[in-house]
């Protein structure tokens, strides 16, 4: 590769070529742009936009374990494909077949097909998160487009969304405690009729309203003493979000143009093939060019595929990544709160124990015709009961809230060390995609200067030459 | 091509001796080898300022003045430091030497003048007459212009460019003296006027079309080329956000912090680079337009001769038709409807003094008619041998620069191409440390 000289010195320091000022130049970001709206439920955040086509590329498969850690001790392996589209009476579908490979002991066989639609994969999520709190379930793609797109059945969408149902499995398999969950399990091997009678089995409407009406209460009321590196976590968790949202933006922007730049390059080579037409001796180098520009044509088309099938999808998971840290903090949050509430109770129960009758309570009491000691004994036993049942109740509340901390810090490491292997990969891929486009546009107008100059030998050298010694070296 | 855009001095030697030589030897036998004024004299223009000056309706109007430095070319390799002679001239006493040049020499293709007002701009660019990039390329234009015509082995022997080079004052004075504007407005009307050429000369009919292509070819791609620019500005200019954003979110992450912060920085580099990019290609745009201009130049000399090629047959059908009624009044036959002969018929025959009378002014006139056509022959014979060997000069000359230009563009596509590939290079490194 010649003409690439790694200079340490450019990517340690800021370059000394960089404008002090860059606002001028910097192309601002419309605010009413063609993209998502920022919306807290996700089920409602927009999907990203794909108009070049994206075959499954065994390349792309491959990225999903390039950065696992685990990538080596790996003993189940998950792929989903084949979208098939199911019309019944009621409504028409699309199912992915999901191909699980195992040699994990708590697995029967060690092969497993079977199809599953999106709903499916619903449910799964919502009982990890259901099981596990405060554990980080990698995000499922959006459930349907507001803007712009407008099938569902869009053969690009459909292929989006298959990509990332296949990183959501995958992430769930590689997560040593969501991976060995029941539920995952059966939604890997169990046949259509055995998965819906198994989703009946789950925690009933009611139990699970009865929760929800808790952790309404306990986020109505607050944490009190959330820990510190929690609170760290909250602000670095706003902060990211802004700045992913940002660059999902930003590179959905920078799609735009280029799809804009190719249209034009497009038009711009056949002129110089109309003109080559009137002339004689220009023809060879003016179809020369119109063949090169064509050429440079082809690369850019590739170029934007690549983009449109890494960077962006890449950024838009981590947009909906933010989103699931944030519940998953909120839920932490109400666990504490919830435990915190017990705490409060039990103290006011111990304070009114401790609260000594003084006559109005005499009065009642023999009014009753009860004996004043005995009432006071009775009611002493009674509170006695019941701050024994809460103490009960508050040391499960703080294992679990000990537990999901744990829990909680444990996955915050591994979410971290995920998010930047792939945003790294994501970003590597496209660097050197882009180093790729310019190297093959370079070698393509060099083979035509090549051709112009075994033409005419003696003019055409020293012409160049000419042109070259007149041109800025390059730094 | 005469490109001194790099320098502000400029001698065309080399390059252009080597053509002039092959000319010379050739086909060229107007000018004796080595008297061509630019092989004497080193010409520049050197430097443009603005001057406040009354428009015709006494209204204070800026204008922009281009200074003219000359020297000869023995004294300039003796010793560097003699200063050069100079003066300043505006655009429009350029517009007036061409156009007395484009009258005074119709078989020329003129070189063309820089453009007016700025055309085919991307919206970076700005349209403004006053915009001193504007104003910069106008004068390596200008430049470029006189270099031309005054190593061209016709123009250049011409007094009147002499004087525009050395002389500042009087000398539009001395160009209106000339009388060449009536010229124009007598060659405009004839113009303007629709003519039929009845036997076309298929050369210059087929010179004619190529112009026609030329012009309109190198206006579209000029536009195109104006587009895709802008877009690629488009391109380049909104990475620079991925600098602001990786930099704002370096501060919140503790190992991909560096590997962030230094990848927004080339990712700036790479949004400026555009500008660099995108200023080399306007000196191509500028060849184009060069030729695109020069395609109207070419047109005009067909023009002219078939102007010439009109009143040639216009002279001979007169003379053709005075010497058929000549015969008819020497033999007494009317073979054509004249009212003349109608009236004849009606009111009678001529006497015999009439008809000597007439007869002698007809030979008078065809004697005129003879010379004239004689005239007119010899003067299309000329301009057509002329043109001729000028258009061969064209031809090669527009080869020569046309291919070097897109040699240029070329050369200007790899070096885009390799800057881009450091920056991602180096952006890459970023991400891997990351």
């Amino acid at each position: 590769m010649s003409g690439i000289t790694a200079d340490p010195t450019i990517s340690c320091t800021p370059a000394q070529e960089i404008p002090a000022d860059l606002s001028g130049q910097m192309l601002e970001l419309d605010e009413d742009d063609d993209l998502e709206v920022f919306s807290k439920d996700t089920t409602l955040t927009d999907g990203s936009f794909f108009n070049a086509s994206m075959p499954t590329s065994p390349a792309s498969m491959i990225n999903q374990y390039k950065f696992e850690e685990e990538a080596d001790d790996k003993d189940i392996f998950i792929t989903v494909d084949n979208p098939e589209s199911h019309v019944t009476a009621i409504e028409t579908f699309i199912t992915y077949r999901v191909l699980t490979k195992t040699t994990r002991s708590e697995f029967d066989s060690c092969e497993y097909e079977v199809r599953r639609r999106y709903q499916d994969f619903l449910w799964l999520k919502g009982r990890l998160e259901d099981g596990h709190p405060t554990l980080i379930v990698h995000p499922l793609p959006e459930k349907f487009v507001m803007k712009g797109m407008v099938e569902r059945f869009n053969d690009d969408f459909i292929e989006t969304r298959r990509k990332a149902l296949h990183k959501f499995l995958n992430r769930i398999a590689d997560h040593p405690i969501l991976s060995c969950s029941e539920d995952f399990k059966v939604f890997l091997t169990a046949q259509a009729w055995e998965l819906t009678s198994h989703k009946k089995q789950g925690p009933g409407f009611l139990s699970r309203m009865g929760e929800t009406v808790r952790a309404v209460a306990a986020t109505v009321r607050g944490v009190k003493n959330r820990p510190e590196e929690f609170t760290a976590i909250q602000e670095y968790v706003d902060t990211f979000s802004q700045k992913i949202t940002s660059l999902d933006k930003v590179t959905q922007r920078i799609l735009k143009e280029q799809k804009e730049y190719l249209d034009e390059l497009k038009e711009y080579g056949p002129v110089y093939t109309l003109w080559s037409g009137s002339e004689e001796e220009l023809v060879e180098p003016l179809k020369g060019v119109a063949s090169c520009i064509e050429r440079c044509c082809r690369e850019k088309e590739e170029q934007i595929s690549h983009l449109s099938e890494t960077l962006v999808p890449s950024l838009h998971e981590y947009v909906l990544c933010a989103e699931t840290l944030k519940s998953v903090l909120r839920r932490r949050d109400n666990i504490q709160a919830e435990y915190e509430a017990k705490n409060d109770m039990l103290a006011n129960k111990k304070a009114d124990r401790e609260v000594e009758y003084k006559d109005l309570g005499f009065v009642f009491g023999s009014f009753l015709g009860k004996n004043p000691e005995e009432a006071k004994q009775q009611r002493q036993q009674r509170l006695d009961g019941e701050i024994e049942e809460l103490k009960e109740e508050i040391d499960k509340l703080e294992d679990k809230v000990e537990c999901a901390n744990n829990a909680l810090k444990v996955d915050w490491a591994r979410w971290q060390k995920n998010m930047r292997g792939d945003i790294r990969g994501a970003f590597l891929s496209t660097a050197e995609k882009n180093i790729d486009y310019y190297e093959k546009c370079l070698a393509v107008w060099e083979s035509f200067l090549l051709s112009q100059k075994s033409e005419h030998s003696v003019e055409g050298t020293r012409e160049q030459q000419a042109a070259k010694d007149a041109r800025p070296q390059d730094t | 091509m005469a490109d001194s855009s790099i320098e502000e001095r400029s001698v065309i030697g080399k390059t252009d001796e080597a053509a002039a030589d092959v000319e010379n030897n050739t086909t060229n036998t107007m000018v004796e080898e080595g008297m061509r004024l630019l092989n004497k004299m080193e010409i520049s223009v050197a430097e443009a300022e603005k001057r406040m000056g009354k428009n015709t309706v006494s209204m204070a109007e800026a204008h922009t003045v281009y200074l003219i430095e000359t020297r000869p070319v023995e004294v300039a390799a003796e010793c560097q430091n003699t200063p050069p002679d100079s003066l300043w001239r505006r655009y429009s006493e350029f517009e007036l030497l061409r156009n007395y040049l484009l009258v005074t020499y119709p078989f020329v293709v003129v070189p063309p003048l820089p453009e007016k007002r700025a055309e085919f701009m991307w919206h970076k660019l700005s349209s403004d007459n006053m915009d001193p990039e504007f104003v910069e390329r106008r004068r390596v234009g200008l430049e470029n212009f006189l270099l031309r015509v005054a190593s061209h082995p016709v123009l250049s022997n011409d007094k009147i460019l002499y004087s525009f080079l050395k002389q500042e004052n009087g000398w539009k004075e001395m160009v209106l003296e000339t009388g060449f504007q009536a010229k124009i407005d007598s060659k405009l009307k004839t113009l303007n006027a629709t003519f039929r050429v009845k036997n076309p000369d298929k050369r210059f009919s087929d010179l004619k079309h190529y112009s026609d292509d030329l012009q309109s070819v190198t206006s579209r791609l000029l536009q195109v080329r104006a587009r895709v620019a802008d877009r690629l500005y488009g391109v380049y200019k909104v990475h620079g956000n991925y600098g602001r954003v990786f930099s704002e979110w370096s501060a919140i992450e503790k190992e991909m912090g560096d590997g962030l912060q230094s990848a927004g920085h080339h990712m700036d580099a790479y949004a400026s680079s555009i500008d660099d990019i995108l200023e080399e290609e306007e000196h191509y745009a500028d060849q184009l337009k060069e030729y695109m201009f020069y395609a109207e130049a070419l047109r005009a000399v067909c023009t002219k001769h078939e102007l010439l090629q009109y009143e040639l047959e216009t002279a001979a059908q007169d003379l053709a038709s005075k010497k058929q009624q000549r015969e008819e009044l020497a033999t007494g036959t009317v073979r054509t409807f004249s009212f003349k002969g109608m009236t004849t018929k009606l009111f009678g025959l001529e006497t015999a003094e009439q008809r000597e009378a007439k007869l002698k002014v007809l030979e008078e006139q065809i004697t005129e008619g003879e010379e004239l056509v004689k005239e007119k022959t010899t003067e299309c014979n000329e301009f057509v041998k002329n043109a001729w060997e000028d258009i061969e000069h064209f031809r090669e000359q527009k080869d020569r620069d046309l291919k070097e230009a897109l040699i240029s563009y070329a050369v200007m596509q790899i070096s885009a191409c390799r800057k881009a590939i450091q920056v991602w290079s180096n952006a890459k490194e970023c991400f891997n440390k990351m």
